[in-house]
Parts: structure tokens; C-alpha cells; sequence
């Protein structure tokens, strides 16, 4: 089976524990105003590639990714070819590589059970699972993203479900997901899951704008300024309350 | 040898020459962390206050604070020099004062002359005269053997960067021998070796004789010299500070007489190491008065400087004394060497602030203790001033007593020097052959008149059997001038001090190097996996380039360029080795031009790769700038697979990244993406 790849990176270090071989897959349904990859957007683009030509361009360099790395494969959306992407994890596994997904969460559908059948099959060989959550609230996501957060947030109780680790990742773009309240309400959602071990809080940058230039693609936040990232911080601790605001209700103790 | 009197674990070293014997007998690997380390004391704040305002004034003098111009600078030549004697823990400046060039005209007056110069001042007519009619220099010893076709690679930028007319460095004394066994068994063992020649007086034998009367006159100005501070360093030292003091008076008497390309000290941190634990565990000094001692030291090697002219500051970009100082790697019995004075070396960086001077190249191991690493990783993030490399590839080959010269270039300490060879062009060797010699930037006939390229697009066997025919002359006048060279630098410009605290049969590398294997490996991708035709001048000199079609690039993890650029290289080496060398060195090549390759680009015309005339070479062994699209890993992968056994002097590449792209900001290591909730 071939997937449809748009690049390898072959040091990636801000993508999950240790230093990672990143697999950029092709295609994504999301349409987040901040993505700084729009280049990943389209679905029919991108260089097939074989899932075990992947897994040899990852062994080449193995000693890189051994202590505490992997692979990680992000996107665009991965689950988008979950076909592949199992076959990949499945090659991966079998080398005894860390896995790591680093997703929207959108293809996810409790509804659709032959493809929920191959989510179950994809937690089997999934040890991490980074989670982005653009937004808690169904509107402010919709009009951030131009898609619903229904069944993102129903992901994120599946993987609790599944017992499969999850990182949160949430970017906090100046004026449009900094607001506290929804920063804390993200928390308190999250605080619920046993299996979250992790939260990853995000400055939005403008890296990505001078690739919407060259793509002659209109970039819905010009003008939008960089996060401070002094600011972050506090943002970081609205989320943390609210986490443990859930856990204390709850009584989880955190390990 | 006088037999030393010692607490120290005896073996071997206390009977003969032996300081590796010393170390690992008596050494004691540090696993801890970096919590131990003490701050700046004041006197350190204000000794080094005191050199940031000379660093002002010099900067802005223009470069140049004050020169020698009357003084031939030998190791006695200047009386002491200080900052503040009565702060200063650890002595000694190259001339009376600090900042303070000195004039060193054995390796070429005319450079010597120059240097002074371009900076405004000027030699003394009656030294000048000296050295131009009664003493001759080693550039004139070398221009004088010289041959039309060297004169022609030279200037026409093939063969660059020659150690002709100034000082070829790199080569390390052992200055701890100085510490370890006072400079009277040092000449006592000289001596012997004087003794030990052969009877029948060939050139070789009568050469040796000469040298080590040499080395020994040397051994005796330093003891003089130290004694102009106030220091005996007849014997051996007793306590750290001693020790320190004693290596740095060995390593200094070599920059009084020396203005080397790369003048380099060697491995001392782990030797210093058995003092300062001995003077801990006795109670003779505290951890700060070493950390002191250290700092002072550290001080005083980052005040070394030569008179130099702004074209040799141009070929090394800028103004590099390369005190390269080598710490931590492996034991070859498998303990680390990491001592707490690695630390305390490092920990300059952060008492006295990041520099570039002394090079702190940490040996790297995957078995060096993990506090150390992080160590390391941590101050190379606050400051960029590490240099690492690989311990675990040249302590195959060097054991584990070895040192780096200048950046990359590793010997055994004492038992092993260089002769310091520059580079090859070889991405202009490469035009060379489609043009059959002639030069495409100069339009004249500079190498053989071999067949050029005659058809419009270049096709790869053609141009692979040519380019091999070229390098196989290139390698030619490239040995046989540096031959030349290290005949005329031994004859004139003899590192005395260096070699007095070396054995006395050493091996010497005779080393080359090349300059441009990334636009060599891309160009030959091009003309093999797209196609690539030729623009010729009105001369029929072809001078450009059209490419059509994409290539595999160097720097890509891509065995299909990759395994071009090894096969350069090692077509490269066999061909240096067909030839005798001077002294019967041991050929070595290097891919490590980390200055030189801007200036090498300059005086390169346009290659089949796409890079245009003037444009810089990449440096050392690195892909061209933004041709390695697959991220770090996989362009150091292609760096890794050059084959070292044919590039034994060393291929370096550098890398440069954002922080933010090495992790979460700096607090990649705190764990910080946690959830904590404990707060």
C-alpha cells in the first residue's frame, strides 16, 4: 500500500518525548486559521511512498531515535489514511519503535464501526497519542477550524478508554483561544482522563504566513501578532486549574 | 631519569617519560553533576574586567592595542608582563605586557613586516635588514625551491591557504611534561637521547642531533623565563596550582617563538585533575582557589595573540590562536575520563562568559557519564561555545591520550605532530579537467594540457576520467610543494619548545586537505542524474552551466551522491599516498575548512551544481547551504558515511540551529511539558 507522504524530517525534536523521525502525511479536512503547514491541506498531493521504505529510512539512522525517540507521524491528518498508517505502526511495532500520533482527532467517528474497527486495531500499536485541541467550545472551534469539535472530544474519551497515554497540545493564538475561561474550561474537560500525562501549551508564531504568500493562499490572520510568550505562562496555568479542578471532583490523584 | 619522589601511585611514568601512565594510574572519573562548582572570585571579576577594557581599547584601535617591533621574540625575550600581580594566581604573558603582539619574523619577514604595517606601525630598519641579507626565513627558503607550476597553483588559488610564508602550527607540545617532571628531567632526558643517536653522521642522524640540542636549549630559556616571574619549575610541582602554572609556562614558551596557524595545548584537564584532588583530599585548597586558578589560566589563554595581517585574518576568518584544549572521552580500559576539572574548565564559560578562545572540544562518547553530558548540553545552549567530537571513532586509532590540534586534527600528545598542510581546491580541480588546465578564471594554462570537454553536455564517465586524471596531478605539485614547505620550515623556523616536550622519534602526519567535496559530490549528480550543458567563452573556456532536471544532493542520507562524495575522497587520498613525503609522513587528508571556504568561493569560477562564481564553498564537510531538505539527521548522515580512514586528519561539520528548533525553549530538559499538579 502506498501513502501519500508530503516529507520526512529526520530530526524532529519538538514532536513528542526524545528525537523524532517525523512523517509529514498529505491531506487535512481542518482548515485552522494559525496552521503553518497549508501546504499539507490538499488531499490528492503529496509523493507516494511505501510504508516499509518509511521504516528503512528510519532504521538508517536509528541510533539517533533510540534513547527515548521514535517516530511520529503528523500531518496534515494521519488518520485520514489510517489504512496506511496501520500498516506503518504495524512495521514500526514489530521493530519495537515508539509510536507517537500527533492528531486533530478529526477523522474519529464512534459511529462509523468499520472504521472504528480500524481505530481499535491503530490504539493496539499507538504508545502515544498527541492530541490537538483547537478549541473547547463547539462555535469558537467551528469558526476557528471551519469543522466541529463533536467528535474530537469524544476521541480524547476513547483514548482514555483505551488506556492509550495522551499528550494535550493547545496553541494559544493572541485574541482568538486565550481567553481564560476557555482555557480553563479546555482543563477541566481534560482533567477527566486518566490516561493524560501530559500538556503541551503552544505560542502561536507567524512563521507560516510566508507560506500562504507563496501558495497565493490568503492567510486569515494577517495582522495577528506572535504570542508573548511571557503571557504563556498564565494561560498554561488557566488550563492547569481547570484540570485540577476536574481531578479534585473526581478525586484522581495525579501519579 | 632521577628517580621522583612521590606520593602518587608509582608505575612506569615516575622511571621514564610518561604522563599517560601517570593519569591513568592515578586519576579518578567524575560522575556527578556540576552542583560542586564554584563562582568568579572577585579578584577573578576584576582581573577579568581588566581584559574586557583592553578588548575595548583594542577593538577600538582597530584590531591592534600595541605591536613589538624592535624585539625578536624568543622565550626569553621579554621580561614579565602582568594584569595585576598581586590578583593574578596564574602568570605569564607573551611579551612585558599584555595585548602586547609580538614580532616574529622567522617564518617570513615580509609577513612579519606587513603585519606591523597594515596595523601602523613598523619593523626596525636594522631587523628588517637582518633578515632580509645576513638570516634567511622560511618564505624564502620556500620561494627559493619553488617551481613554475607551483608558483602557478599558487596563485591561481587550486593549491591555497600554504603555510609558506607564515607559521604552520599544529603541532602540541606536551606541557604537562613540564608540571609532571620539572624541566631538569626533562633536559636530563633529552640528553640521553642526544646520547642515543646513531654513530654514522647521515643527514637524518646530524638533523636529529641539531634538533634536540635545540630542544634542549629551549628547555633551559624556559626555566629561565619562569624564573623571571618568580617561579622554579626545575622540579616537579607540588600542588595544583603549581601544576597548572607549569603547563601553562610549557604552552606559552611555545607561543613566544611560534605564530602558528592553530596553537593548541592539548589535554591537560584530567592530568590537572590528580593535583586538585590530592590538594582536596590534604586540605591545601579549597574548591574555589582551584576554581580560581583554573579561571586565571583559562584568563590568560584567551589573551594569546599574534601580529597578523589582514589577509591571513581573511583566510581564517578573523584572528585564531585555535587553543584547542581536548576533555573528557574514554579510557581504553573503559572508564571515562571525566574529572571534575572538565567541569571546572567549562565552568569558565559561565564565570568568565562565553568565548571563543580556549576551544573547550569535548571528546564524545555514548559511555561519557550522563551529568556530564547534560553538562555539556546545557552550556552549549547558554553559551555556543563547545566543540565537540567523536571520541569513539578516534580512540580507535589514538588511544586515549590524543589531542585535537587547531579544530579537528587529532595526534597522540607528545608522541605524535603534524605538518600542516592547507588545501586542495578540489571543486576548481574539477573545472581543471573540463578545461584541460586551463584556469576559468585567470583564462591561463595553470595544470596539464590534458584533452578538455568537447561535447555541449557533460556526460559523467567522460568527466569522472578526466577529473581523476587531474587529481592525480593536482595531488602531484600539491605533496611536492608542501614538501618543500616542512623542508624549509624545520630549516628555518624550528618549533623548539614544541618538540623539546615531545619523544624523540615522532610520527609526523603529513597532512593535506580538500576544499569543496559538497559542490564536487552535487556537481558530479548533476551531470550523472540530470543533464548539464556547457556555455564556453569566446575562448571556447567553458564558464557556466545549464541544468536540467533535478539531482540527489549531498546532505540527503541519499547513498547515490553520498557514495560519490566517498568515492572522491578516497580517490583523493590514494592519490596523495602514490608519493614520497618529507620526513617520511604519514599522509593524511582533512574536509574541514571551516574559515577558508569563503575565500576559496571567491577565486572559484561557476560549477555544474548551480553554485555561481565567487560564491562561498560550504564549510568543512557540510552540504551546500539549504540543499539538505531532510533535516539534521540525515544531513549529518551523509557527513558521517565520508570514510575517516581516508580523511585520518579529520572531516568537521558545523551546525547551526535555533534553540527554539533543539526543544521547548531551554527548558527542554525540566520536564516542563509535565502536568504538574503538586503546585
Amino acid at each position: 500500500m502506498l501513502g501519500r507522504i508530503h516529507s520526512l524530517e529526520s530530526f524532529g525534536t519538538v514532536d513528542g518525548p526524545g528525537t523524532r523521525f517525523v512523517v509529514f502525511f498529505q491531506g487535512c479536512p481542518m482548515r485552522c486559521a494559525y496552521c503553518h503547514n497549508p501546504d499539507t491541506w490538499e488531499m490528492n498531493a503529496g509523493t507516494p511512498m511505501e510504508a516499509s521504505y518509511i521504516i528503512e529510512q528510519y532504521e538508517r539512522n536509528a541510533p539517533f531515535y533510540q534513547n527515548g525517540g521514535g517516530i511520529t507521524t503528523t500531518g496534515g491528518e494521519p488518520l485520514m489514511q489510517i489504512d496506511f498508517l496501520i500498516e506503518l505502526y504495524s512495521l514500526a511495532k514489530a521493530k519495537g519503535i515508539h509510536t507517537c500520533l500527533d492528531t486533530s482527532g478529526i477523522a474519529f467517528n464512534p459511529n462509523n464501526a468499520p472504521l472504528m474497527e480500524k481505530f481499535d486495531k491503530l490504539m493496539t500499536l499507538t504508545d502515544l497519542v498527541m492530541l490537538d485541541i483547537k478549541h473547547i467550545d463547539p462555535e469558537k472551534h467551528k469558526e476557528l477550524c471551519l469543522q466541529p469539535n463533536e467528535n474530537i472530544l469524544k476521541f480524547a474519551a476513547y483514548l482514555d478508554e483505551k488506556g492509550v497515554d495522551m499528550w494535550i497540545r493547545h496553541v494559544v493564538v493572541p485574541g482568538l483561544t486565550d481567553d481564560e475561561f476557555y482555557l480553563e474550561k479546555l482543563g477541566y474537560f481534560i482533567g477527566q482522563f486518566h490516561n493524560l500525562k501530559a500538556l503541551d501549551v503552544l505560542p502561536y508564531h507567524t512563521m507560516g504566513e510566508s507560506k500562504y504568500e507563496k501558495l497565493g493562499m490568503e492567510y486569515r490572520l494577517k495582522g495577528v501578532p506572535p504570542m508573548d510568550k511571557d503571557k504563556l505562562l498564565d494561560k498554561k496555568a488557566a488550563i492547569l486549574r481547570g484540570i485540577k479542578k476536574r481531578r479534585e471532583e473526581l478525586g484522581i490523584t495525579h501519579q | 631519569m632521577k628517580p621522583i619522589e612521590t606520593d602518587f601511585v608509582r608505575g612506569k611514568w615516575d622511571k621514564e617519560v610518561n604522563v599517560r601512565d601517570f593519569i591513568q594510574r592515578n586519576y579518578h572519573p567524575y560522575d556527578g553533576d556540576e552542583s560542586f562548582l564554584a563562582g568568579p572570585t572577585q579578584n577573578t571579576k576584576d582581573l577579568w574586567n581588566m581584559v574586557l577594557d583592553l578588548q575595548k581599547k583594542e577593538r577600538e584601535a582597530g584590531g591592534v592595542l600595541d605591536m613589538d617591533t624592535k624585539v625578536i621574540s624568543t622565550i626569553t625575550s621579554h621580561g614579565p608582563g602582568y594584569l595585576d600581580k598581586s590578583k593574578e594566581t596564574i602568570v605569564g604573558f607573551q611579551t612585558d605586557k599584555p595585548f602586547k603582539r609580538s614580532l616574529q619574523p622567522y617564518g617570513g619577514i615580509r609577513m612579519a613586516e606587513k603585519a606591523c604595517s597594515d596595523n601602523g606601525y613598523e619593523v626596525d630598519p636594522e631587523i628588517s635588514e637582518f633578515f632580509s641579507v645576513h638570516r634567511k626565513t622560511h618564505n624564502a627558503g620556500c620561494f627559493d625551491a619553488y617551481n613554475a607550476e607551483m608558483r602557478a597553483c599558487r596563485s591561481s588559488h587550486i593549491i591555497t591557504g600554504l603555510p609558506d610564508a607564515y607559521g604552520r602550527g599544529r603541532i602540541i607540545g606536551d606541557y604537562r611534561r613540564v608540571a609532571l617532571y620539572g624541566i631538569d628531567r626533562l633536559i636530563e632526558d633529552k640528553q640521553a637521547q642526544k646520547d642515543s643517536t646513531g654513530r654514522v653522521m647521515t643527514d637524518d642522524v646530524i638533523r636529529l642531533r641539531e634538533e634536540i640540542s635545540e630542544q634542549i636549549v629551549a628547555l633551559k630559556m624556559m626555566k629561565e623565563m619562569a624564573a623571571s616571574y618568580g617561579c622554579d619549575i626545575s622540579n616537579p610541582a607540588t600542588n595544583v596550582q603549581e601544576a597548572i602554572q607549569a603547563t601553562y609556562f610549557g604552552y606559552l614558551c611555545a607561543v613566544k617563538e611560534q605564530n602558528g596557524a592553530a596553537m593548541s595545548l592539548g589535554r591537560t584537564s584530567t592530568f590537572l585533575d590528580i593535583y586538585a584532588e590530592r590538594d582536596l583530599a590534604n586540605g591545601t585548597f579549597t574548591e574555589e582557589q582551584i576554581q580560581e586558578f583554573v579561571d586565571h589560566f583559562i584568563m590568560k589563554l584567551r589573551c594569546i595573540k599574534f601580529a597578523r595581517t589582514p589577509e591571513y585574518n581573511q583566510i581564517f576568518a578573523g584572528d585564531p590562536v585555535w587553543v584547542t584544549e581536548s576533555l573528557g572521552g574514554v579510557g581504553v580500559d573503559g572508564r571515562h575520563m571525566v574529572t571534575k576539572m572538565s567541569f571546572r574548565y567549562l565552568n569558565t564559560l559561565t564565570n568568565l562568559g562565553a568565548s571563543p578562545e580556549p576551544n573547550l572540544t569535548v571528546l564524545w562518547s555514548t559511555r561519557l557519564p550522563e551529568a556530564w553530558k547534560r553538562y555539556c548540553a546545557k552550556l552549549s545552549i547558554q553559551t555556543s561555545s563547545i566543540q565537540y567530537e567523536n571520541d569513539d571513532l578516534m580512540r580507535v586509532t589514538h588511544g586515549d591520550d590524543y589531542g585535537i590540534a587547531c579544530c579537528v586534527s587529532s595526534m597522540r600528545i607528545g608522541k605524535e605532530m603534524q605538518f600542516f598542510g592547507a588545501r586542495a581546491n578540489l571543486a576548481k580541480c574539477l573545472l581543471y579537467a573540463l578545461n584541460g588546465g586551463i584556469d576559468e578564471v585567470t583564462k591561463k594554462q595553470v595544470g596539464p594540457k590534458y584533452r578538455p570537454v568537447t561535447g555541449d553536455v557533460l556526460e559523467y564517465q567522460d568527466v569522472y576520467d578526466k577529473f581523476m586524471d587531474m587529481i592525480e596531478w593536482q595531488a602531484d605539485v600539491y605533496v611536492n610543494t608542501l614538501n618543500i614547505i616542512h623542508y624549509m620550515h624545520d630549516k628555518y623556523c624550528y618549533e623548539r619548545a614544541e618538540m623539546a616536550l615531545h619523544d624523540r622519534d615522532v610520527r609526523r602526519y603529513f597532512a593535506t586537505g580538500i576544499a569543496g567535496l559538497s559542490i564536487v559530490a552535487d556537481s558530479l549528480s548533476a551531470i550523472k542524474y540530470a543533464k548539464v550543458e556547457v556555455i564556453r567563452d569566446e575562448d571556447g573556456i567553458i564558464v557556466d552551466f545549464k541544468t536540467t532536471g533535478d539531482f540527489p544532493k549531498y546532505g540527503n542520507d541519499d547513498d547515490r551522491v553520498d557514495e560519490i562524495a566517498q568515492d572522491i575522497v578516497h580517490k583523493f587520498m590514494t592519490a596523495i599516498r602514490r608519493h614520497h613525503t618529507y620526513r617520511d609522513g604519514f599522509p593524511t587528508t582533512s574536509i574541514l575548512t571551516i574559515t577558508s571556504n569563503v575565500t576559496y568561493g571567491k577565486a572559484t569560477g561557476n560549477t555544474p551544481d548551480g553554485r555561481r562564481k565567487g560564491q562561498p564553498f560550504a564549510p568543512g564537510a557540510n552540504p551546500m547551504h539549504g540543499r539538505d531538505s531532510h533535516g539534521a539527521v540525515a544531513s549529518l548522515s551523509s557527513v558521517s558515511k565520508l570514510p575517516f580512514n581516508d580523511a585520518q586528519d579529520g572531516i568537521s561539520n558545523t551546525f547551526t540551529i535555533i534553540p527554539g528548533a533543539l526543544g521547548k525553549e531551554d527548558k527542554v530538559f525540566a520536564g516542563d511539558i509535565e502536568v504538574d499538579l503538586n503546585k
